[in-house]
């Protein structure tokens, strides 16, 4: 076992890992974060991302020695300091844009950093970056529509949660 | 996965000497790798990580022009650093799996995995790329020997690979739906001595070079000029995605469309 160290939504932790702990599997089971979500375990789904260092990336794909000294945003450090939703998961909220919610906590993360590197994306440069976060329940187009709205973009044209079968 | 020893580095030096030692195994991105390590069909006793080995990383153009990417660069940063040197690279890097993938998984373990639905390696190979290892330079024509194999020798780390720019280029990807890994990928390179073909995703080769391409465009850089050559469909890949007859129609239709897109 390996002592690892890093900061989680700004608070320094540290524990004792094994070269095979993923990040995932570091947050969820070591530090009890488990809003960080396992879907798939083999990259394809995205549920598991997290920020590292300010990227966007698959914490189950990701070696928790990897992260020795970086800085980790999961879900649960997205609310804004009063413990009010943010801009992106109340526009989640308001947009319908969850319907288990078992994707939602990798779709946030997912969608704040394209908008930190994107402000106002065009719907098109939304569903390109979503392409690595799978929605079983096909919620896309709600998804899309309130990181549109996030963003600060209108969205009344797109209208209600009607459109799945557009998918 | 079954238990190994990760070790991270913190100079070149150190990696090398780490790799040295029995059933050692670089660790770039992981994006392969860590999946693979999951499906216990690979077992090192040590990980090295080059993650962590700044020297590895960033993009820079050399004396001669060239677009020179750190062995550990991911590829969005070669997405983002080489798009106004070498668009059709920054294109293709901006491309490869998801964006999360995209910001861990490196060019050198791309490379030095070769798996034969990559798409670095047509971009290496279509450039006339040169592979820099910590022993010496390789060329993009040597390095590929096939599928999952290249010339790097154990505990061989790709520092550095250079891409000659072209005149004109571009990369066509058939994705497959549902993995986004190519189905055929083709990068059409157009130099002053010659055109370049590469094409991934369709052989049992892994990686290789239409000649007959090469000469037709070489002498007429348009997608007419490649109208009349097929591919044999002997060596192309056959599975549930597709006939060896389909992948080989997919390299000429794929080609033509890279040179399309080159203008």
């Amino acid at each position: 076992m390996t002592r690892v160290t890093m900061t989680v939504n700004g608070k320094a932790v540290s524990g004792e890992v094994e070269g095979r702990t993923l990040l995932s599997q570091f947050l969820r089971e070591g530090l009890g974060l488990t809003g960080t979500h396992i879907g798939c375990d083999t990259s394809q789904c995205g549920a598991c991302v997290v920020h590292v260092n300010g990227q966007d990336v698959k914490s189950c794909t990701t070696f928790a020695l990897e992260c020795e000294g970086a800085e980790i945003r999961t879900i649960e450090g997205m609310a804004n300091p009063d413990g009010s939703l943010s801009t992106i998961q109340q526009a989640f909220q308001d947009h319908h844009g969850l319907q288990c919610g078992f994707c939602t906590p990798g779709m946030v993360m997912t969608a704040s950093a394209l908008l930190a590197k994107s402000p106002t994306p065009s719907e098109a440069e939304i569903r390109h970056y979503l392409e690595g976060n799978i929605c079983r329940c096909t919620g896309y187009h709600n998804i899309v529509k309130a990181i549109l709205a996030a963003s600060g973009q209108d969205v009344s044209h797109l209208g209600h949660g009607d459109a799945v079968a557009a998918e | 996965m079954y238990a190994f020893e990760l070790v991270r580095p913190a100079t070149l030096d150190e990696a090398v000497t780490a790799l040295g030692t029995e059933e050692a195994q670089a660790l770039g991105g992981g994006q392969t790798l860590i999946p693979t390590l999951k499906q216990r069909l690979a077992a090192p006793a040590k990980l090295v990580c080059l993650g962590g080995l700044a020297e590895l990383k960033g993009v820079c153009i050399d004396d001669d022009g060239a677009v020179c990417v750190g062995g550990a660069t991911p590829h969005a940063v070669v997405a983002a650093e080489a798009a106004a040197h070498y668009p059709a690279l920054a294109a293709l890097a901006g491309n490869i799996g998801d964006p999360a993938v995209r910001n861990r998984g490196t060019i050198g373990g791309s490379l030095a995995n070769n798996d034969p639905s990559a798409c670095y390696p047509a971009a290496a190979l279509g450039s006339g790329a040169t592979i820099r290892t910590v022993n010496r330079d390789i060329a993009a024509d040597d390095f590929f020997q096939g599928m999952f194999t290249t010339a790097l020798e154990d505990g061989e780390i790709i520092t550095e690979v250079r891409f000659p720019v072209p005149e004109r280029a571009a990369y066509q990807k058939f994705e497959q739906p549902a993995s986004r890994f190519a189905l055929v990928g083709v990068f059409v390179a157009k130099y002053a001595d010659g055109v370049r073909v590469a094409v991934t995703g369709a052989s049992e080769g892994g990686v290789f070079r239409w000649a007959e391409a090469e000469a037709a465009l070489s002498a007429d850089f348009s997608a007419a000029a490649i109208a009349g050559l097929s591919l044999e469909a002997d060596m192309m890949i056959g599975d549930l995605h597709g006939s060896p007859e389909y992948r080989a129609h997919l390299v000429k239709v794929l080609t033509g469309r890279a040179v399309t897109a080159a203008g």
